[in-house]
């Protein structure tokens, strides 16, 4: 409920920030720089004299955007390898899982700077990045929740039933595993916001004058003894959305799981 | 019709053989295995009941999963209906699943959590082709009927039910294609004894009203004997003595079978009586060897028991036993 | 003096549902050397009345009545004095050889460590304690075995080797909850057996905890058949199986598939399924799947009546119990 309320909350922010700020979040007025909060700018203004309340409601977007695209990424590839290893075994599984060993080899942040070097910065390449960094953790997690669940009996009365290895996939094995995987993909949801935080506090995530709860960060960073404020905003902005998320996850686990939705 | 004088049995498992791989020990090693089922051949007849015995290890799980065509078999043939289900690919086989089903031990794990029991029960119906909502309906309300549940139940999710409950409703999954033959491993044996009554008594009904062939498997002597016709005793993925239930239970002719009935406790029969008592555990299972399966455990063994293999010759006019020395134990019996 | 005397061992548990009564009012004595049978069906109660003996109850669960052995009340004893009782005076194995072994030590130094910490033996002495241990319950070739794991070892042998750390510390009581069920039967008679030679030769009191009627009656003097918490029918084996009064118990065998039984003759089923500890009704707990069951039944627990010597029924209508046949009692 609490998780959900907060995410809720945040969508809010960004699908206002889409057509209405209470201030600008780009432009420039060095006259108001370092403002206290006031009714016009809710948050006070940073070292350029930008409304830090309408860059933190901008910066979820960008946030969002780069979350849930790159968790989405990692989750269809990555769970629908998992199904397939589980459903295949021999040879498919063998070479899914070795590749997907392989990619955990590297650091996420390692590999994902590598992609953007590559690939050049900007926010579409880190989503990328993040994105294949989360198709090994969904692939491993789905393939091993999935042989468990293949050992099940009632997965051995289907078979007996004679329903093929792909149906037996999308109505026993799927849902059996689905809560596992929602809870995973809300803790790599909060990953994939803070990862874009730590590439865009790099500079290689979202680019300026794009705000971003990273790039807030960073640039606050320099600024932590003259107005400590700026710092902590978008700290607790990514507090808020991780907390929310992880609650979030918790509680669609159990509104999907039968025997605790409906009590006798 | 010339058929009506020799009907088709509604299973024919001839020469079954099983052997699993186990992991290397190492890169060079030669891969062990396990001899889980080695040879094994019986047939039942329409409406009959027939039992596996056997303890852990004896292969009679594997056994039921052969004859339900789950995993691959080494060789061998089984027919059911006259219809040779080894070798046919999952596809192939499916129009003739209709005609056999299954009913497994465990209660709480047969049964998916979350699909409700209407939809558990229907399962078996996806072999038939398309059938119409309608048709689906009626059917799993008359198989839930029958098994004694009803018919506002197929909303409810299995976690709702008692253990006794749940076995009906894997039941009411097996009977809802109308097969011919069920199999059932340790269908009672998770389930408390006033419990089990209700369910081996509803097994009965059943094959009253239906016809129903039960192949049934179970490691409770006194269950086989209550529900069966005919009893097949396993030991190291061999049957060692067969025979109809009354002839085996009360006149054993392979000494395991006498041990086995033995061991089992007798209420109200007092503090413990004197018996043969059977030493050691099963072993063997992972080694092919010479001679009778039974010769490490067994009381009478004699030099020819680790030299020859008994076969499985009659004792008595449907009684089979793989002894050496049946006729030693039918003469004292 | 009476070794083990229970008066009144009532164990409540505090469940998401409300307070769920596991025992209640069970009374029984255990004398030196002597074998009592506690028998029932799964949520009868038989478990949580041993793990209340052993101080083994989860934190949620409240105790009440006494529990006293050679005199003192064990419930009034400190986690530390019941920690010197437990091994020391009372051992308990339990159903699952597998989980009640720690898979990461050698089954050696598993029963080893109760012989250092509670008879403060030298390692020495231990090991070779350890072996004759071993020998005593049967396991062949114990000098090797000292040093297997758990995975090593059959389902049989690992009850084995939980009955050597039991017997570790000579216990004056053994407790066995479903030690067997486990296990195959030509294995469960041979461990049986062993619990059998053991109890005589060590002068040990046996308290046996089963499912099954036979086990029971083939290994106790003293039955106590409980039923929803509470104990229904108590007393010297071979007087309740001369004469099953209760209905319950009546039930309960005719329930049961028996070799050499006529083969045409239907079970006797009772109706209904084992009862939820939290709906159960105040009086006899039985009502709702007994057919004499009146209102009486319901709301007054039902007294404790001698049939004969040494046995007793809690029924309130024991006369007609005793006068009508099972098949009649469940038609």
């Amino acid at each position: 409920m609490v998780g959900g309320t907060m995410t809720l909350f945040l969508l809010i922010c960004a699908a206002i920030s889409l057509f209405w700020t209470p201030g600008s979040a780009y432009e420039i007025v060095i006259a108001n720089r370092f403002l206290p909060p006031s009714a016009d700018h809710w948050l006070g203004t940073d070292q350029f004299g930008r409304d830090i309340a309408s860059m933190l409601m901008t910066g979820t977007q960008n946030s969002i955007v780069v979350a849930v695209v790159a968790v989405s990424i990692g989750l269809f590839i990555g769970v629908s390898l998992g199904l397939l290893a589980a459903a295949r075994r021999g040879w498919t599984e063998e070479i899914i899982m070795r590749l997907s060993d392989f990619s955990f080899a590297f650091p996420a942040i390692l590999s994902a700077i590598m992609l953007t070097a590559i690939l050049g910065p900007g926010g579409v390449n880190s989503i990328l990045a993040i994105g294949l960094y989360n198709i090994p953790v969904f692939a491993r997690l789905t393939r091993g929740s999935a042989n468990a669940i293949w050992t099940r009996e009632y997965v051995m009365a289907a078979r007996a039933s004679g329903k093929g290895r792909l149906r037996i996939t999308f109505e026993h094995i799927l849902p059996n595993i689905l809560s596992i995987i929602i809870v995973q993909a809300t803790i790599l949801f909060a990953i994939a916001i803070l990862a874009e935080a730590a590439l865009s506090y790099l500079g290689l995530g979202t680019q300026p004058p794009e705000p971003s709860w990273g790039r807030m960060l960073n640039e606050a960073q320099t600024l932590m003894f003259l107005d400590p404020m700026q710092a902590i905003y978008p700290g607790l902005a990514i507090a808020i959305a991780v907390f929310g998320l992880n609650l979030l996850g918790d509680g669609l686990r159990d509104v999907l799981d039968p025997r605790l939705s409906r009590k006798r | 019709m010339t058929e009506e004088a020799l009907p088709i049995p509604v299973l024919e498992v001839r020469d079954l053989v099983r052997h699993y791989r186990l992991p290397r020990e190492s890169l060079f090693a030669e891969p062990g295995h396990v001899y889980a089922l080695n040879g094994v051949s019986f047939e039942i007849q329409k409406g009959k009941s027939f039992g596996i015995v056997g303890e852990s290890g004896c292969g009679k799980s594997t056994l039921a999963r052969n004859v339900m065509a789950l995993e691959n078999t080494d060789s061998g043939s089984v027919k059911i209906l006259g219809k040779e289900v080894v070798g046919l690919n999952f596809d192939q086989l499916r129009p003739h699943r209709r005609h056999f089903q299954m009913v497994f031990q465990d209660p709480y794990g047969s049964l998916d959590p979350h699909h409700t029991v209407g939809r558990i029960v229907a399962e078996p119906l996806a072999a038939l082709g398309s059938i119409s909502k309608a048709e689906k309906q009626r059917r799993v309300a008359e198989v839930l009927q029958s098994v004694g549940l009803k018919e506002h139940d197929v909303e409810k999710y299995p976690h709702e039910f008692s253990g006794g409950q749940r076995q009906r409703i894997a039941i009411a999954r097996a009977l809802i294609t109308h097969p011919e033959l069920i199999v059932a491993d340790e269908p009672v044996s998770a389930l408390d004894v006033s419990v089990q009554a209700q369910v081996l008594n509803l097994l009965k009904d059943l094959q009253e009203e239906f016809g129903v062939t039960y192949m049934f498997i179970s490691h409770d002597l006194a269950v086989v004997e209550y529900l069966c016709d005919e009893v097949a005793v396993m030991y190291l993925g061999e049957i060692v003595e067969k025979g109809c239930t009354e002839d085996l239970f009360r006149t054993p002719a392979h000494p395991y079978t006498k041990i086995l009935l033995d061991a089992v406790p007798k209420p109200g029969a007092g503090i413990r009586r004197d018996r043969i008592k059977l030493k050691g555990n099963v072993t063997g299972q992972t080694e092919q060897r010479i001679g009778c399966a039974f010769q490490d455990r067994c009381p009478m063994v004699e030099d020819i028991c680790r030299k020859a293999k008994p076969p499985l010759d009659p004792v008595g006019d449907t009684h089979l036993a793989a002894c050496h020395f049946s006729a030693r134990l039918l003469e004292k019996a | 003096m009476t070794l083990l005397s229970v008066q009144d061992l009532t164990v409540t548990l505090a469940t998401n549902d409300g307070p769920a009564r596991a025992v209640r009012d069970l009374s029984f004595t255990l004398e030196k050397g002597e074998t009592l049978g506690i028998v029932g069906e799964s949520g009868c109660g038989k478990s949580m009345a041993a793990l209340a003996l052993m101080g083994l109850l989860p934190s949620m669960s409240k105790t009440t009545g006494r529990i006293n052995l050679d005199g003192k009340n064990l419930l009034e004893k400190t986690e530390t004095e019941m920690c010197r009782i437990r091994g020391n005076r009372m051992a308990m194995i339990f159903q699952e050889p597998m989980t009640s072994l720690n898979p990461v030590h050698t089954i050696g130094h598993q029963i080893m460590e109760p012989l250092r910490l509670h008879k403060g033996l030298s390692d020495d002495d231990a090991h070779k304690e350890t072996i004759r241990l071993l020998d005593r319950v049967g396991i062949p070739n114990p000098k090797a075995r000292i040093d297997n794991y758990p995975h090593q070892l059959s389902g049989g042998q690992r009850q084995r080797v939980m009955i050597a750390i039991a017997l570790s510390c000579k216990p004056h009581i053994l407790i066995a909850d479903e030690p067997t069920t486990a296990l195959d039967v030509t294995i469960q008679d041979q461990i049986l057996d062993l619990i059998q030679t053991l109890v005589r030769e060590d002068g040990m009191a046996l308290i046996l905890i089963s499912h099954d009627l036979g086990v029971i009656s083939e290994n106790t003097e003293k039955i106590l058949v409980m039923y929803g918490g509470a104990a229904v029918e108590t007393g010297r084996t071979d007087r309740i199986f001369e004469e099953l009064v209760h209905p319950y118990t009546q039930g309960l065998f005719a329930a049961m598939p028996r070799l050499g039984r006529a083969r045409s003759k239907r079970l006797v089923t009772i109706p209904g399924t084992v009862p939820d500890l939290i709906s159960l009704p105040a009086g006899c707990t039985f009502t709702d799947r007994c057919p004499l069951a009146t209102d009486i039944c319901r709301e007054t627990p039902p007294p404790v009546i001698e049939v004969k010597g040494q046995h007793f029924v809690a029924c309130h209508h024991v006369e007609e119990a005793r006068a009508r046949k099972t098949e009649e009692l469940f038609s």
